[in-house]
Order: structure tokens, then sequence, then C-alpha cells
């Protein structure tokens, strides 16, 4: 056990830091979930590019920078120390990238993972469908080989940032006659094809950020195939991987959270106003849960680099963080009192309305990545053995 | 960096758990209840073969000169299998000594230690009680402002009987006197923080041994037990509860892995990071309690069965070297109040934390 950067580490982060200061936006940027937003966030995408940073610990030849995940943590601790803007790509660079380096050909490394990292193609995820959701095997789109190409028909929903996204990967049943598992592929479908439409949906603040799409005899060159025909669903749990268990939201997210919680509680006593017995101890569990998170990360990212795989742990993770942002975001309202309610355009929101944000953002951790309930049933039957049935 | 243990670490701890799980039996844990002693020389011996005693004690006086990384696998083994023998004692008894200025008792006491032949134990004030004093060799206690190092004779001991058939709790009383005198003022109390940093590790490690081993019987029982026709544990509320333990076991291990490292090399944030360790292992070994109690129903609240062993245990380790009010207090003076040093891990808290400028997803 080490538990010290090296040099190279400590100057990697310096030279990080310093770009980073010179470079975010002293202004917070519009929402990624209207169109506006966006834009602003893929410009940024393309500076954090063009400075090296997008996906540090890809290989130089895709547009990252060579490093390993441990970088990459360093990077993430950085990134969020600076208070920089969300990752308006995380479904390509965090979960489709990794899973394209994991089984896709050089062909597709070389088409996919370059534009991604750019952002110059922003990608979005298509598991779930109208009767396919904690049930994902009950997948009914279908995509059917016709000579050199696939034709999808079927509908896809929820897909974040769908309404704006340039493309799609998603599980679609190649095999008709196939149920459950088996049977399904993993695909890469363009989302401005003939045959595609895309109904944005808006989530529970109001913003247009989901979208259905839907597939009418789609025609999808047979290379956007990821990994085998009929493989999909182990594709996908690679994926599930990466999303609960170590890239979606790595621990300086909710380290820099759980500090700036420390500070509104501060604040908040240095104004008077009042304080509910019992808020110190909560507040200071908060910053200790986040670091516990990123403790158990760094054990993730150790065990990885000796030839590790991500597993069944990976559902730990899904709920350690996801009922953490809630527990944090929480403390806060709290904490805020009256103002808690607050819009962030309200005159009086102040630092109020970007917890309120964060509050309401926060309560679909335990949703989406799989709810917290399926990763409980994976926890009790793989890891503990608990009978299935 | 690399957090994570050697091949040889994890052989170790392999060695010692078979070791236990043919030795140490829940019969024979509540064998030790029925002696006067609760303590066994026989037994005692025999760890001292595989050197546990003298695990932190440097190789040129006999002993395994192995750090607290190594020995916190080992103590979550001892709460695997709810070994009461004063291993902990020892260990902070000796952790203490090496690090007197003088070293002459260290060189009178560790090479007995690591031969088996002595055991130590440190009294501290978060605690009125101390464990084991009645089987120390050495007891090591204030008088309020110096440390004192006493022999058995010079102690008088009044027996508690503790609810955990296991423990041994005496209060101590004892005269104050320049020879026994070991260190005062700020060293004394320097030594006596340290001392209850690594009781708090030791303690912290063997809950996590004892919230596994409530969830394993858990898990078992739940696999064989059936009601409507099916195995209980194919029942969601069953697996639900016993899937939260299994989370909080797998941070609370994060946290004491760390706190092992912080131990080892007296990091800035030691005291923190212990605290936090001990908050979190006892907390997932009480839940663990009361979830494996839940899931035998009946059966499990009877005497006969072993779930009250480990559950009894998890409360005795909750109270040891501090107990909850004690380490959530010291964790609020490091975050809150910042009187004590407190380190996040790689992220370091700018003077002010920005709001993200984020769309958030
Ligand atoms: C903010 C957000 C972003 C999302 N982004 C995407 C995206 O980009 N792409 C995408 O494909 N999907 C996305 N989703 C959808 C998400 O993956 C699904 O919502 C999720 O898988 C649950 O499916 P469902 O909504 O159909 O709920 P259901 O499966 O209908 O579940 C409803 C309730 O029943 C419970 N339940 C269901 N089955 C069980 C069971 N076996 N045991 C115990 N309880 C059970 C669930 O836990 C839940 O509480 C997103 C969702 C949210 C909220």
């Amino acid at each position: 056990m080490d538990l010290t950067y090296t040099p190279e580490q400590d100057a990697f982060r310096k030279e990080a830091r310093a770009w980073l200061e010179a470079n975010v936006p002293a202004a917070p940027l519009p929402s990624f979930d209207i169109a506006e937003g966006f834009e602003a966030h893929r410009a940024w995408e393309k500076k954090l590019h063009a400075g090296g940073y997008a996906m540090v610990p890809w290989p130089v030849e895709y547009g990252g920078r060579g490093s390993d995940l441990l970088e990459w943590l360093v990077f993430e601790e950085e990134y969020y120390r600076a208070g920089a803007p969300g990752r308006v790509n995380q479904n390509g660079i965090f979960l489709l990238g990794p899973t394209i380096m994991e089984v896709g050909t050089p062909e597709q490394k070389a088409r996919f993972l370059p534009k991604m990292a750019s952002s110059e193609e922003v990608w979005a995820q298509g598991w779930s469908e109208p009767n396919a959701g904690s049930d994902m095997a009950a997948i009914q789109s279908t995509a059917i080989r016709d000579g050199d190409h696939y034709v999808i028909n079927g509908q896809k929903t929820w897909a974040s940032r769908g309404a704006y996204a340039h493309w799609l990967f998603g599980l679609f049943r190649t095999d008709p006659d196939s149920t459950r598992h088996k049977g399904l592929s993993f695909i890469l479908s363009p989302l401005d094809l003939p045959g595609i439409t895309v109904r944005p949906i808006q989530k529970i603040n109001g913003k247009a950020a989901f979208a259905e799409v839907f597939f009418d005899d789609v025609r999808v060159p047979a290379e956007n195939l990821l990994g085998e025909e009929g493989a999909g669903w182990n594709v996908a749990m690679a994926t599930a991987g990466f999303e609960r268990g170590l890239m979606l939201r790595s621990p300086a997210r909710f380290q820099s959270t759980a500090a700036r919680l420390v500070d509104l509680y501060h604040a908040t006593v240095e104004r008077g106003d009042p304080v509910a017995p019992g808020m110190r101890d909560r507040v200071a569990r908060c910053w200790m849960d986040a670091e516990a998170y990123t403790l158990n990360t760094y054990q993730t990212v150790t065990r990885l680099l000796s030839g590790g795989k991500i597993g069944a742990e990976a559902s730990l993770n899904k709920i350690f963080w996801s009922e953490l942002d809630i527990e944090i975001h929480e403390a806060a309202l709290e904490l805020l009192g009256p103002r808690a309610e607050l819009d962030p355009r309200s005159p009086a929101a102040g630092d109020a309305g970007s917890w309120l944000d964060g509050y309401i953002f926060a309560l679909s951790g335990p949703i989406y990545a799989g709810t917290n309930q399926i990763q409980r049933n994976i926890i009790a039957e793989r890891l503990l053995g608990l009978p299935r049935k | 960096m690399e957090f994570g243990f050697s091949e040889d670490q994890l052989l170790l701890q392999q060695t010692v758990r078979d070791f236990l799980a043919g030795e140490c039996t829940p019969e024979w844990v509540r064998g030790q209840w029925q002696t006067e002693t609760g303590r066994s020389p026989e037994f005692w011996s025999q760890l001292s073969e595989l050197g546990l005693p003298g695990l932190l004690v440097s190789e040129t006086q006999g002993g395994l000169g192995m750090d607290e990384t190594d020995l916190v696998l080992l103590m979550e083994e001892i709460g695997r299998v709810g070994l009461a023998e004063p291993l902990t004692a020892t260990a902070v008894g000796v952790g203490l000594l090496r690090s007197l200025g003088d070293a002459s008792l260290a060189d009178a006491w560790l090479p007995k230690v690591a031969a088996g032949d002595a055991i130590l134990a440190v009294a501290h004030p978060a605690s009125p009680f101390v464990a084991d004093a009645h089987v120390a060799d050495l007891l090591i206690a204030s008088d309020g402002d110096s440390l004192h190092a006493l022999p058995r004779a010079a102690l008088r001991l009044e027996a508690q009987t503790s609810n955990d058939g296991s423990q041994r709790l005496f209060r101590v009383d004892f005269d104050a006197r320049d020879e026994t005198r070991i260190a005062t003022g700020r060293e004394a109390r320097a030594l006596e923080a340290a001392a209850l940093d690594r009781g708090a590790l030791c303690s912290a490690a063997q809950a996590l041994g004892a919230c596994d081993q409530l969830i394993a019987l858990a898990a078992d029982y739940a696999g064989q037990r059936e009601q409507f026709g099916v195995a209980i544990g194919s029942f969601q509320a069953v697996k639900h509860m016993l899937a939260d333990v299994r989370v909080k076991l797998e941070y609370a291990r994060s946290h004491v892995y760390r706190a092992a490292n912080s131990v080892a090399n007296d990091a800035t944030g030691r005291s923190v990071d212990v605290s936090m360790a001990k908050i979190a292992a006892c907390e997932a070994a009480l839940l663990a309690g009361r979830v494996s109690l839940q899931v035998h129903g009946a059966i499990g609240y009877t005497y006969e069965q072993d779930v009250h062993v480990w559950m009894k245990r998890a409360w005795s380790l909750d109270l040891a070297f501090g107990d909850a009010v004690f380490h959530r207090a010291r964790l609020a003076a490091g975050v809150i109040d910042r009187s004590l040093p407190a380190e996040s891990f790689g992220y370091s808290h700018p003077q002010r934390v920005p709001t993200p400028t984020a769309g958030l997803g």
C-alpha cells in the first residue's frame, strides 16, 4: 500500500490545475439540457480537447493523452476543484468509449473515438424502451440484417440529451425469434438517418433533456455492430460496469459537493440563521461518505491497473454515490431554510438555486443506470449468493 | 499510488484465517466465557508461534517488523471469529513503548512480547474501563498529567461484568510514583492520542470481520430456511436488508484500510482518518447484528444460536477506544471546526468552492 502520488502525478496535477484555472469559463454556462447550453458545452469540450484534456486516459491517437486511470482521477479532482462545466458527452466518453476500447475493431476505434473525444459527435444511450425499463432483456426494437445493413424498427425512450445528440448506441433484437438476453446486439446509429423521429420529453425541471427515438425502417450499415451479433447483452453489461462502477461519477464530484456543503454550513451559522441540532453531525457525515467513495474508487483503480475487472461490486458503488448525492443535497436544502424552494432565477436565490437544481438532479440517481432496487437484487444474488427465486 | 495489499499480506491473512477457523470455533469462544480470566495462555502461545503479538515489534527484537497495514487484515480475521485474546491491548502497548524517547522500556519488554511471554495494555481516558488489565504484565495509564508504566503488582483492579462474555473490563487504580513515570505533559498526551488511534483502528478492523460474519450467517440461513414453500432468501425484503449491510461494509473497509496507512505513517490527518474508520466500521457491524437477527427470526433470538455472539462483540467493539460520540465529535472537529487536521484524499478544497458552471447530468 502506498497512498502517495508520484512526482509525475504531482507534476500532471499542477499542469492540469494551471490549464483549468486559465480556461474554465468564469460565468456558468447555460444548462446542457437546453439547445443553447448544449452547444455552449460542446464549445467547451472543443477547447478541452484542444488543450489535450478531453479524455486523459485514452491513447493519443484517439484524442487522449495516454495517461493511466490514476492520472484520470487526478484530472477529475482538478476538474471539480476548478468548478468546470459538466460533461455533455458523458454517455460517449465515459460509457461507450471504454466499451469500444474493449470490444471494438481497429476501424471502429479510429472512426468513433476521436470525434467522441472532441464532442464533434455527442452520443445518446438507447437502452430503455416503453416496455423495457428495469427489465432491459424485454427489449423489443429489432434490427434485421439485410445485405450489408441492419434495418431497425422500434422505439427507444428516456435517451438523455437525445434531443440534441448526433449518435445513439443501443441494444436491438437482431434475432426476431429470440427472447430475453439472447439475440440482442449492440448497434451504433446516427440520429439523422431517414426513418428516425426524435421527440423531446421534458424532465421534471421542464427542460427537454430526454428524448424518445422512433425507428421506422432505418438502414444502419452493418459495420456499426459493436461486438458480435447476438452478444449485445454482454457488451452492454461491460458498459453498465463503467457507468455504475467507475467513470460516470468520479469521486471528486461528491468531494467538491461535500466541501460546498461545509462552506454553506459555516455561511449559515455566520449569518445567524437557525441550524437544526444534529446538522453538524450530518454535514461531517456527508464529507466522510464522500471520502469513503473516493477511497473505494482508488481501490478499484488499483485493482483494475493490476489486471482486475469491474464486476458485480459496481452495484455497491451505484447505490453509494446516488444515495450520498441525495444526502448532501438534502442537508444543504435544510440549511437554506425558506430559500430552499427558490428557482435559480429568483433574485433572492443566490446559491440556493444551484442546490435545488442539484437536488432535483440527484433524485434521478437512484433511478438511472439501473434502479437501486435492481442493484440491491444484484448484490444479494451475485455477491451474497441468495437464491434468485 | 497503490491502494491495495501485496500478495504476501493477503497470504498471511489467509493463513491466520485458516488457523482461526480450525481453532477458534464458536464453541471454544463460548467456553472461554465460562473461565475465570476468559483468556487462554495456551491459545496465546499458539498466536505467538504465528507471530501475532509481536507483529509490530521490530525483527531485531524478535518480532515480525510489520506495520498497521498488515495488522488490520489480521484484526479483521480476529473479528470474524470473535477471538478476544488481548491482541489489541498488546498492539497498542507495543506502539506506545516504541514511541518513547527513552528506549529502555521497549528494550526490556518488546522481546518478551514477541516471544509470547508478556502482555501489554494501555488505559485511555476516553473510557473509564480498561479491557484485559487482569492479564497485562505491564499497563500504561495516566494520572491526569503523566503516563506511568505499571507492573501488575502495582495495580488495583475492580472487575466490571460486560454483557459481552468475551469482554473483560476493569476499573484501574494505582499510586503514581516517580519510578513509574514515563512521560509528562505534551509528550504524554501525544502518546495517549496515538494509543487511542491504534486501539480504535484495531477495533474498527475487528468490527469489519464481525460484520462480514454476521452477513455470512444470515445469507447462509436465508438460503436454507423455507417459508411459503421457498427459501426466505428469495424474498426481496430479506435481500435488500442484507444488501444494505454489504454496502456499508464495503465503504467502511475503505476507511479502515486508509486509516491503517495513516497510523502506520503517522499521517497529518491520522486522528480524523481513524475516527471515520471507527464510525463506519462499527456502524456497519451494529447494523449487521440487527439485520442478521431479523433474518434469523426467533431462532436468532436464542442463546443457543450464534448471532448474539457476534452481535455482542459488535456492541463492545463500538465502545472500545472511543465510542461513537467521541469519534463523531472528533470528526466534526476536523471537518467543521478545522481544529484537527482533516485531509480529503486527492481533492484539495479551494478557498471557496466554486459553484459548478455546469448543466447537470
Ligand atoms: C435522469 C434519467 C436519465 C436517463 N437516461 C437514460 C438514457 O440516457 N438512456 C436510457 O436508455 N435510459 C435512460 N434512463 C432510463 C432508466 O434507465 C430507467 O428509468 C431505469 O432503468 C428504470 O426503468 P423504468 O423507468 O422503466 O422503471 P421500472 O422498471 O418500471 O421501475 C419502476 C419501479 O419498480 C421497481 N422495480 C422494477 N423491477 C423491480 C425488481 N425486479 N425488483 C425490485 N424493484 C423493481 C424499480 O426499482 C422502480 O422503483 C434515464 C432515467 C432517468 C431518470
